[in-house]
């Protein structure tokens, strides 16, 4: 085969194979859309996080606003510290109401933000003070088993 | 005895596998040792390119589509157990970046591209081409065996890539102009979840080392292969046969290595 | 002496892990000359070739090649070496995946800095030496088995060696074929005044053309001489050979063990 035939299928294939990265990059990935965005920091801290992870979302009002970026256990105050990074197009007040969610009955864990009625916005370093933990299934499971061997107790006497 | 015979034969098997494993090991170091030649002149690696890269196209193509749209079909059928079809669109782009693009892509690429490859060396080396090259005092591992290793291992990624992209494309075909999946909700909801660090770009390292593995194992199989007619054919089907364990079981230690320990 | 020697073999043994293949092999290839080894299939011809190439290391006795011991040198100076022999495989042994005009390059592009018009005309005149001009953008596949032979043939040549080595250079070929590659060899040793080395056992062909033949048979030299004392040798197995009987020296039936036995009569 001629050498330019080759060299024009080879040249396709190369740029056909990075445009497929370049697409999974952009408009797959989360390249294209978020970490481009700056960013300022806050932290929370809860009872308890349930399956929350680095990197996952935070939302307010169902919009991504940040990202978890870690969490560390506070050995002075036996806590959670959760760490996130919120887009600075997003201000939020500074009795804003962070509470741990999950989509749908199974899905991943991410934070919720209520914005409350403060004047004051929240700054770089600052934290959030109201925060709800994650429901623990184990505990619900907990609270109902325990409501349950109450009642035939109550039925046999 | 019989047992005492049973035991050498495992012995024999043992040290030949590792004898095997060695020379294969050897032989990888010096293809990269004797690479530079063919950097110098690229018309090399780019004529391999094309009878690897580009010759494997369609299969990988028409097969990512095919997966691809397998995967959103199966995957609105669960999701909607649990009313989360808007999910379907994580499902697909993460079972593909991660897994089914890098191991299927391998897979295909090892039949496709890997027994023509040690076919090709195999033959070359029954017809005394590989013997002519040494006597003209040209290196045949330099000449022939590292440009066909660039070449698939330059390959690899990109094919792994294209399967990706063309099995979201099916996913999103099926899912979304089918069964009718919100259109919206299947790109956001994939756009949140795959992260380009830890998903995206982890699967093109697989797909890299996969490509490694399966250009080395074809090359040596060829290039060691009895120059005979059965010799050639048996060296192709073990290409096949030990590049798919080897792409699985790398599969799995990347895997645990990448995604483990979280 | 030894200035219009071009090689030599002395005391030459070699052996395939214990079982010996070459004993005590001495021969000489004068500068200029077309030299047949003759013998058996499997009577260690190849191997022969394949020690003079440096690609086999003897277990006694040495190759020399220009008065150098061959397996004696390094890799860098068996390569320097390498460059001024050419040899010609059984089958031709064209790269299948490349034309016959690269095959015939391949070298040049390999080994020197030519620029590419330069080896074009070179290319063209091997070919034509040949007889084979116009079959440059051809594939190895497209050719016949004696165009084949003949590309190869320009291939060797191509960067001028002093030792030309030939394997079996007439197997499968047709008669006329076998005349007209018979010839090339006798043609392109006398203008590159180089020394032809010809492993056949197309006896009436290579009688024909060299200046000196070695009989081997079962790793050991039998007999020698030029073409016309080999024609009148009395040597039973010479004889044997040149006239292509079925029994004599070399006998009909391989070793079997007793024939009656075999069938069940004993």
């Amino acid at each position: 085969m001629e050498r330019s035939t080759i060299d024009f299928w080879v040249g396709i294939f190369v740029v056909g194979g990075i445009a497929a990265l370049v697409m999974l990059a952009m408009k797959v990935g989360n390249l294209g859309t978020y970490n481009v965005a700056d960013t300022y920091q806050v932290h929370a801290y809860f009872s308890n996080i349930g399956g929350l992870k680095p990197k996952a979302s935070i939302k307010s009002a169902g919009v991504l606003v940040g990202r978890v970026t870690e969490i560390t256990l506070d050995t002075t105050r036996y806590e959670a510290k959760v760490v996130m990074n919120l887009d600075k197009r997003y201000q939020f007040p500074k009795d804003t109401f962070a509470n741990i969610l999950t989509s749908g009955l199974l899905g991943e864990q991410y934070i919720g933000l209520m914005p409350g009625g403060d004047d004051q916005m929240l700054t770089n370093g600052e934290q959030l003070k109201k925060t709800q933990s994650a429901m623990v299934l184990e505990d619900l499971i907990g609270k109902f088993l325990y409501s349950k061997a109450e009642e035939p107790t109550k039925q046999g006497k | 005895m019989p047992v005492a015979k049973t035991i050498k034969g495992i012995g024999n098997r043992v040290i030949n596998a590792v004898w095997r494993i060695g020379m294969a090991t050897r032989f990888f170091f010096l293809t990269l040792l004797y690479s530079g030649s063919s950097f110098r002149r690229f018309h090399l690696i780019i004529k391999e390119l094309f009878s690897t890269g580009v010759m494997s196209l369609i299969i990988i193509i028409v097969a990512g589509l095919f997966v691809g749209m397998v995967l959103g079909l199966q995957g609105y059928e669960t999701l909607k157990r649990y009313g989360s079809e808007s999910a379907l669109g994580v499902m697909v782009a993460l079972g593909l970046v991660r897994e089914l693009g890098p191991v299927v892509a391998a897979l295909l690429f090892a039949s496709r591209a890997g027994s023509a490859m040690t076919a090709e060396i195999g033959l070359m080396k029954a017809t005394e081409q590989i013997s002519a090259m040494e006597m003209m005092a040209v290196n045949p591992i330099a000449r022939i065996i590292a440009p066909r290793f660039w070449a698939g291992v330059i390959s690899m990624p990109l094919l792994a890539a294209l399967f990706s992209a063309v099995g979201i494309f099916g996913g999103y075909f099926v899912g979304v102009v089918q069964i009718g999946v919100d259109e919206g909700s299947f790109w956001s909801q994939m756009q949140a979840a795959v992260d380009f660090r830890e998903d995206i770009l982890n699967g093109v390292i697989k797909s890299l080392v996969f490509g490694v593995a399966v250009t080395v194992i074809a090359l040596y199989e060829g290039y060691d292969a009895p120059p005979t007619a059965e010799g050639v054919s048996g060296a192709t089907t073990r290409t096949v046969v030990t590049s798919s364990l080897v792409i699985l079981m790398l599969d799995f230690v990347l895997t645990a290595m990448m995604f483990g320990g979280k | 002496m030894s200035s219009n020697v071009s090689a030599e073999i002395i005391e030459l043994n070699f052996a395939y892990d214990k079982r010996p293949v070459l004993q005590g092999i001495n021969m000489r290839f004068p500068k200029g000359k077309l030299i047949a080894i003759m013998g058996l299939s499997g009577c260690g011809k190849t191997t022969l070739l394949r020690h003079i190439g440096g690609a086999l290391k003897p277990t006694k006795g040495c190759v020399k090649v220009a008065g150098q011991v061959i397996h004696e040198l390094d890799s860098a100076g068996l390569y320097a070496m390498r460059r001024k022999m050419g040899m010609l495989f059984q089958f031709g042994a064209l790269f299948t995946d490349m034309s016959v005009y690269d095959n015939v390059a391949f070298q040049m592009r390999e080994h020197t800095e030519l620029p590419e018009e330069l080896i074009h005309d070179l290319v063209m005149m091997k070919l034509n030496a040949v007889g084979l001009r116009g079959t440059q953008n051809l594939m190895p596949a497209e050719l016949s088995g004696g165009m084949a032979r003949r590309v190869a043939l320009a291939r060797t040549v191509a960067l001028d060696p002093m030792l030309i080595m030939y394997d079996e250079p007439f197997a499968g070929l047709d008669p006329i074929s076998l005349t007209v590659v018979g010839n090339l060899i006798r043609s392109l040793n006398d203008a590159l005044g180089a020394t032809s080395i010809i492993v056949t056992h197309d006896i009436q062909e290579s009688l024909k053309i060299v200046d000196y033949v070695y009989f081997m048979s079962n790793g050991v030299i039998e007999a020698e001489g030029t073409p016309e004392e080999i024609r009148a040798s009395s040597k039973e197995f010479v004889h044997q050979f040149v006239h292509g009987e079925m029994d004599g020296p070399v006998p009909f039936h391989y070793p079997g063990g007793d024939y009656r036995q075999d069938l069940n009569l004993g």
